[in-house]
């Protein structure tokens, strides 16, 4: 076993990236997330690894640095909180175009605007659907806790190279902030530069003589070249939706209502589950852990076993709904129950909603 | 003499500016936000301008600026005051318009707007509070830390460079202290560039004597960015008592940024 | 068993670090646990609080809305915590600054004179320990032997030599805390 720590589930996710024998972060501070940056600061991985560390001037710098170093083909990462997030939109359309793998985190904070320093997970549509130009996905994975704050990073990088794109890593206010038990990897070497040439041919990393030289792009002023190259993103989008997604299904073998939660909240409507199930209720849990590609199957098989509607809860004014009912596509009930502004819902609140809204009279 | 005399009218030396509401400040004790924010409206109430004077507050510990200030506010994203005090300004030319930012607002984030906003000589006056940190956020290093000043994010002290490496004499890290003001005062849409400081009476004196004149350009008509740095201090995240963090502000703030104006009616100041 | 915890006082009466011992220990009891800080602006004014959960099963939020017991530590923290003690539940505070007592009479409530205790002992620093000694007597959640071992974890190992000094404040703690 690792080493076993009490920790932040933001130093996790720092941590965890030193572990892995991450290259480079690139990050700005904004709350609740500075301590990424100042627990990698304060670890001095450039002693340790070799790993860069540097503040940049601003979110939008940061991601155009992820998009350099990441272009390279070295594992470079981000993380930042809602409003951050929002700068580093544009320069994720450009890492989707150009196919450049990088991990970024996203702390999520309530908004619109400045909003709240407090927990929310209204940012499910800025990193589901995409907040740049253009037809492009990026891998969300959703921890729901310091654990996999700090597994995730492993996964993401992994997932991020397999297919040369983007992972998210789509944390909240709550999980960032909140110390628990977590269990570290061992230290991974860096990649040397020779293993980085051998094993990313497209990497931009100066050519060999007498080599064709490399382009990172995204742009192509040929139509028919351009179509190619949506279609190949489609493609691949495609594979990922076939292969990649996970989820937890928490007593849904005999349940007849299901909650639908990720991250902060899956942990809250567990706890609705147990107390439903002890009030005789026939209700379970589904923890989607990677919000796109979405569980849709999942939801689909839920339905065809018998469920009888869904519950969406989320820290939001109902944004992964839409989900859940492009899943039950009319079949059975699905309904939002969330709270916002930061204000977190309750267990018992979360199963009146259920009773309430689903399971009627 | 009894408190019901002391409170007559004709006893009063000094009172609380009218254009602050009565919204007690919510920055630490000692900061000197408080003071910057106090000698505003009281310029703004002096020139008689209460009504028809926006202000655009940042993202820092002065965000919640307008709940300070009884005149019209609005709140800026990260860095963009100057482009959000522009936006104004144009449609409404004869306001007064001023933006309020901190070091990593206007020389970190929002470095371009500051550069851009100057360099159109926009007619407003900005007023930049330069506690070298960022402080709302807890401490972490601004463009305008020292070089060695400790913060969250340098905490084994701010390093420009780190020594010789990968085959160079040395490697960037976390680069210089930025001179924003001196580098703002050298294009021509500026017209009065200075910078003052709040830690005792008589520089307060000055910085107010400063933010009148960058206002009474902007009313008199006089076309340009009237721009005023206030070398403050952020005593809780430089981890200081107030009146120690005052010190130290003279003795390592002020040699790297020297009190002074910069420039003047469109021309640089010779020194 | 579980135990929802405030402990509200002001930044630099060691309200963080006494919250992150009381999680370490609950750790080495075998217990799940969480610490959940206020963050943000929020600290502007110089208060400072942390939620402590320790419990048998995972905890569900790190954030909650009323507690089982609240450590109070200044006269602000008591205003705005007082009322979220469960009923039944406990209150602990330290009566030094304490102007407004609490009024309470559906919940347990006892002092601790930590402040005073701490400079008996000839060191400010333990004042926290003495305080977490309170509660342990309190709400006796987590055995000695534990809080030393939780003691090791969250101490930097150059302070490892503090520990038997920290363990008697504990010790002091428990000895001292009064029903008010
Ligand atoms: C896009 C974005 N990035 C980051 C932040 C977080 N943030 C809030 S204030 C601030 C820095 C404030 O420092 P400064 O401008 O120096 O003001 P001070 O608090 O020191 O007065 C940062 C980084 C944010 N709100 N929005
Ligand atoms: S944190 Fe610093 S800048 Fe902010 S109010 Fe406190 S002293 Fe002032
Ligand atoms: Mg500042």
């Amino acid at each position: 076993m690792g080493e076993l720590k009490l920790m932040k589930g933001n130093e996790a996710l720092a941590e965890a990236a030193i572990r892995y024998g991450a290259d480079a972060y690139f990050g700005y501070p904004i709350t609740p997330q500075s301590e990424v940056i100042e627990y990698l600061s304060e670890q001095n991985p450039y002693e340790r690894t070799g790993m860069v560390v540097l503040q940049a001037e601003s979110e939008l710098a940061a991601i155009n640095m992820v998009y350099g170093a990441g272009a390279s083909g070295k594992r470079v990462m981000t993380s930042s909180s809602s409003p951050g997030v929002c700068l580093k939109q544009e320069g994720l359309a450009y890492i989707a175009g150009a196919e450049v793998p990088c991990v970024f985190a996203d702390v999520v904070r309530g908004g619109p605007g400045l909003g709240t320093i407090q927990p929310s997970q209204a940012d499910y549509f800025q990193n589901t659907k995409g907040g740049g130009n253009g037809d492009y996905r990026n891998i969300v994975l959703a921890p729901a806790s310091v654990q996999e704050m700090c597994d995730f990073v492993a996964l993401g990088f992994d997932l991020a190279f397999k297919y040369r794109m983007a992972a998210c890593i789509l944390s909240d206010g709550a999980i960032g902030q909140m110390m628990e038990k977590v269990v570290l990897p061992d230290q991974k070497p860096r990649m040397t530069d020779e293993e980085i040439k051998a094993k990313y041919p497209w990497a931009i990393n100066g050519r060999k003589n007498g080599t064709q030289h490399r382009i990172i792009t995204s742009l192509d002023l040929d139509s028919a070249k351009m179509e190619e190259h949506n279609i190949h993103l489609q493609k691949k989008y495609k594979e990922i939706e076939e292969k990649e997604v996970r989820y937890e299904m928490i007593n849904c073998d005999d349940a007849e209502y299901v909650f639908v939660a990720y991250g902060s909240s899956a942990r809250i409507a567990q706890k609705s589950v147990q107390l439903g199930r002890e009030a005789g209720l026939k209700v379970g849990l589904l923890r989607p852990i990677t919000l796109w590609p979405y569980p849709t199957k999942a939801i689909d098989a839920l339905i065809k076993k018998g469920v009888k509607g869904f519950l969406s809860v989320e820290l939001s004014c109902g944004q992964m709904i839409e989900d859940v009912r492009l899943a039950c596509n009319g079949r059975v009930k699905a309904e939002h129950f969330g709270r916002v502004g930061g204000i977190i819902h309750t267990p018992e609140e979360v199963l009146e909603a259920m009773k309430k809204q689903i399971i009627g009279e | 003499m009894t408190v019901q005399d002391i409170i007559k009218p004709e006893n009063l030396v000094y009172q609380k500016s009218k254009l602050l509401t009565n919204k007690p400040f919510h920055y630490c004790p000692g900061c000197g936000h408080g003071t910057v924010h106090r000698i505003i409206a009281e310029v703004l109430e002096e020139l008689g301008v209460g009504d028809k004077t926006i202000g655009v507050s940042p993202v820092g510990c002065a965000v919640m600026a307008y709940d300070y200030f009884d005149v019209d506010f609005a709140e800026a994203a990260h860095g963009r005051a100057p482009a959000v005090a522009t936006g104004i300004k144009r449609v409404w030319p004869d306001k007064v318009v001023f933006s309020y930012q901190g070091d990593g607002d206007l020389a970190a984030i929002g470095t371009c707007e500051t550069i851009h906003t100057c360099n159109r000589g926009e007619n407003i006056t900005m007023i930049f509070v330069n506690n070298g940190i960022y402080g709302m956020t807890g401490g972490q290093m601004a463009p305008t830390t020292l070089e060695g000043m400790k913060t969250a994010t340098t905490p084994y002290g701010r390093k420009a460079t780190l020594p010789a490496g990968a085959g160079f004499d040395g490697i960037p890290n976390n680069g210089y202290p930025l001179h924003i003001t001196e580098l703002i005062a050298r294009l021509p849409g500026t017209k009065y560039v200075t910078r003052q400081a709040v830690y005792d009476p008589a520089h307060v004196r000055n910085a107010k004597k400063a933010i009148r004149k960058a206002f009474e350009n902007q009313i008199n008509g006089k076309s340009g960015v009237n721009f005023v740095e206030i070398v403050s201090n952020c005593n809780s995240n430089w981890k200081m008592e107030p009146v120690a963090a005052n010190k130290w502000l003279v003795e390592n703030m002020l040699p790297e940024y020297p009190l002074g104006d910069i420039k003047v009616d469109g021309k640089l100041v010779e020194k | 068993m579980t135990e929802e915890i405030i402990i509200a006082g002001f930044g630099g009466q060691g309200v963080l670090s006494m919250g992150k011992i009381l999680a370490y220990s609950g750790i080495m009891e075998g217990k799940e646990v969480s610490w959940m800080p206020s963050y943000g602006p929020e600290m502007r004014g110089g208060t400072a609080n942390v939620t402590v959960i320790v419990s048998d099963e995972r905890v569900c939020s790190p954030i909650i809305n009323a507690f089982d017991t609240a450590v109070i530590l200044n006269q602000q923290s008591l205003d705005k915590f007082e009322s979220k003690v469960k009923p039944g539940g406990y209150l602990l505070y330290d009566p030094n600054g304490i102007t407004k007592k609490p009024t309470r009479k559906d919940i347990h409530i006892y002092t601790i004179e930590g402040a005073q205790l701490a400079s008996d002992m000839g060191n400010s620093k333990v004042f926290n320990m003495i305080i977490l000694g309170a509660f342990l007597k309190l709400r006796p959640i987590i055995d000695d032997k534990n809080v030393e071992e939780g003691l090791r974890h969250s101490l930097p190992e150059r302070a490892h030599k503090l520990i038997p000094l920290n363990m008697e404040a504990v010790k002091v703690g428990k000895d001292n805390v009064k029903q008010a």
